[in-house]
């Protein structure tokens, strides 16, 4: 009983925690100059708060992260699901398993070695992509949560019930039919709380996104240029050692905070869908 | 009439196109299905391509005996080693000691419908779902300065990862309590053993390889986790190994990130070359877990 109570401990002692220091900040800082400003240089003299740059950069890379990783995961899973052999699918979940094991650290050195110069230089014509770009911490994260993607949507495809399937092909339907005609309505629930689970995944993303799209906070929607995400903000911060008490580290709480609520949410949303739009069969 | 008779004509057409298309159509699809599963296999080929193509040169034993140097040749990890070593071990046993209490307590002692069984539930997703960064506010906060103030420490850095590797552990524990059929307990009741002797004695012996391959899936996330490290001073410059939970610390990851972010090229390939033992260290572990799963799969 005791033990047990430890869990609802740590998440009262998150929230304790991001509450206090966020409040010092914003009797030093303003809400308005947070949600009002659009530059961001908390640790410079003399600083500028707007939180904009932060907001425009997690969703960029969230966004761009989200396209590679929803419609590969749902790719791979229909092909899991409904074409791949035993013998393929016994070699193909292994590698999957690997990716989702490999840390995020080692991500950020792809990112930096292959994915910056051998793909994002190339294929992003808008501007010049230099060293550090919000498309390069975009497209890694991406594939970083393709497994996970995979494997939630794998899970709901194969909580379809057997005859409706069965039911599909004896009418004369292609596989291909089936996928997208019976299968994905009926997973449908399930998918989309997948999506929003990868979302909350890209936007807590930390290492990759310090190393990869570099440590300044621009406020622009060109993904090519280098961008800072409310997560790799705190990362960046923490690097540097900020006295206790003083804005700096104070502005790490106030991120913390507005991150933590982002995820809560769309964890939440995630699990609504999950309960409310969920088809059941007998 | 005649209609009817042209109409046939252009309805079986009909019908040829359709189905010409259909299967063009499906074609497509699975092309699309197999770019982006070739996509999956790809990403992993280039990724531990590139890594050992940097960092083939440093992967010699002087890498894993040597500490820190402002020179790259002589540049070693072994502190980061020792550091990873203390630091998951730690947390791996004290998060499996409290996963454990918490399964127990909520499948064998706890009413099922109750609300605080519900809450406590919740509140375990909820923690799954935290950002990992987060975590490391928290232990900044609470841990490392605050009322514990243990500082920039082994120690600190175990307790932020014991409650971030606690949701996986628990829920873990809690799939293989449920897995002993319960004929098993009853079994044992009706030989006279108390509620305690059945758990300890024939309960959790029986759930052992599910909670140890869970354990070790959670341990590989400590191993390779390094968003709330880089708030807990872990990227301090070390350059002994840790002598106890007081010690300053680093771990692979850091070293990892630290090496990655240097512009030296030969830097950049002791980092590869860590992460080369990082993902060797990572790979025995799932080995491990894989092991302990065949070995004892058992069918009731």
């Amino acid at each position: 009983m005791i033990v047990a109570t430890s869990g609802v401990l740590v998440t009262t002692g998150v929230v304790v925690a991001l509450v206090r220091p966020t409040f010092d900040f914003f009797r030093a800082v303003s809400v308005t100059e947070f949600l009002g400003t659009t530059a961001w240089f908390p640790l410079y003299e003399p600083p500028d708060f707007g939180v904009w740059p932060l907001v425009i950069g997690t969703f960029s890379v969230m966004l761009v992260a989200v396209i590679i990783a929803v419609p590969g995961g749902l790719a791979i899973a229909f092909y899991l699901n409904q074409y791949a052999s035993d013998r393929v699918r016994r070699n193909l979940k292994p590698i999957l398993e690997i990716l989702a094991g490999v840390p995020t650290v080692v991500f950020g050195f792809f990112a930096i070695n292959f994915v910056g110069p051998n793909i994002a230089a190339k294929i992003w014509v808008f501007s010049d992509v230099g060293f550090y770009s919000a498309l390069s911490a975009g497209i890694t994260v991406g594939l970083m949560i393709l497994p996970m993607m995979t494997t939630l949507a794998e899970d709901a495809m194969a909580a379809v019930p057997r005859a409706l399937i069965e039911g599909s092909y004896a009418l004369g339907a292609t596989k291909r039919e089936t996928c997208t005609g019976v299968i994905f309505p009926a997973a449908l629930s399930g998918i989309i709380a997948a999506g929003v689970i990868a979302m909350s995944r890209a936007i807590g993303e930390t290492t990759i996104v310090l190393l990869a799209a570099g440590s300044t906070a621009n406020f622009s929607f060109d993904i090519g240029q280098p961008m800072q995400t409310m997560s790799s903000f705190i990362g960046f911060a923490g690097l540097g050692d900020q006295p206790t008490g003083s804005t700096g580290y104070q502005t790490i709480f106030a991120v913390g905070s507005l991150l933590f609520v982002i995820t809560f949410l769309l964890n939440m949303l995630s699990r609504r869908i999950v309960s409310k739009f969920r088809e059941v069969y007998e | 009439m005649s209609s009817v008779v042209s109409a046939q004509p252009v309805a079986t057409d009909l019908h040829d196109t359709t189905s010409r298309s259909r299967k063009n159509l499906d074609k497509l699809f699975l092309g699309g299905l197999w770019i982006f599963t070739l996509l999956a296999i790809i990403t992993l080929v280039t990724l531990v391509g590139t890594t050992l193509l940097k960092g083939y040169s440093r992967l010699n034993l002087s890498l894993i005996t040597n500490f820190p140097s402002p020179f790259p040749e002589d540049a070693g990890i072994q502190a980061a080693i020792f550091g990873s070593i203390w630091v998951v071990v730690t947390s791996g046993l004290v998060s499996l000691f409290i996963a454990m209490g918490t399964a127990i307590y909520l499948e064998e002692f706890a009413d099922q419908g109750s609300r605080f069984n519900k809450l406590i539930t919740i509140n375990i997703q909820t923690l799954a779902g935290v950002p990992s960064i987060v975590f490391g506010i928290l232990g900044l906060a609470f841990v490392a300065r605050g009322w514990l103030g243990w500082g920039f420490t082994v120690g600190t850095a175990s307790a932020v990862l014991t409650m971030m590797v606690l949701p996986v552990m628990i829920v873990s524990a809690r799939e293989a309590l449920k897995a002993v059929p319960s004929s098993l307990r009853e079994g044992a009741y009706a030989l006279g053993a108390t509620r305690w002797q059945t758990i300890v004695k024939q309960v959790v012996p029986s759930a052992i390889p599910g909670i140890a391959t869970g354990s070790i899936l959670g341990v590989s996330r400590a191993l390779g986790e390094s968003a709330p490290l880089i708030l807990l001073g872990a990227l301090a410059y070390v350059s002994s190994n840790p002598a106890g939970f007081d010690s300053d610390y680093t771990v692979l990851p850091l070293v990892i990130l630290k090496y990655t972010q240097e512009a030296q090229e030969e830097f950049q390939a002791v980092g590869a070359a860590a992460i080369i033992v990082l993902l060797v260290l990572l790979i025995a572990l799932n080995m491990i877990a894989i092991v302990i799963r065949d070995k004892s799969r058992k069918s009731w």
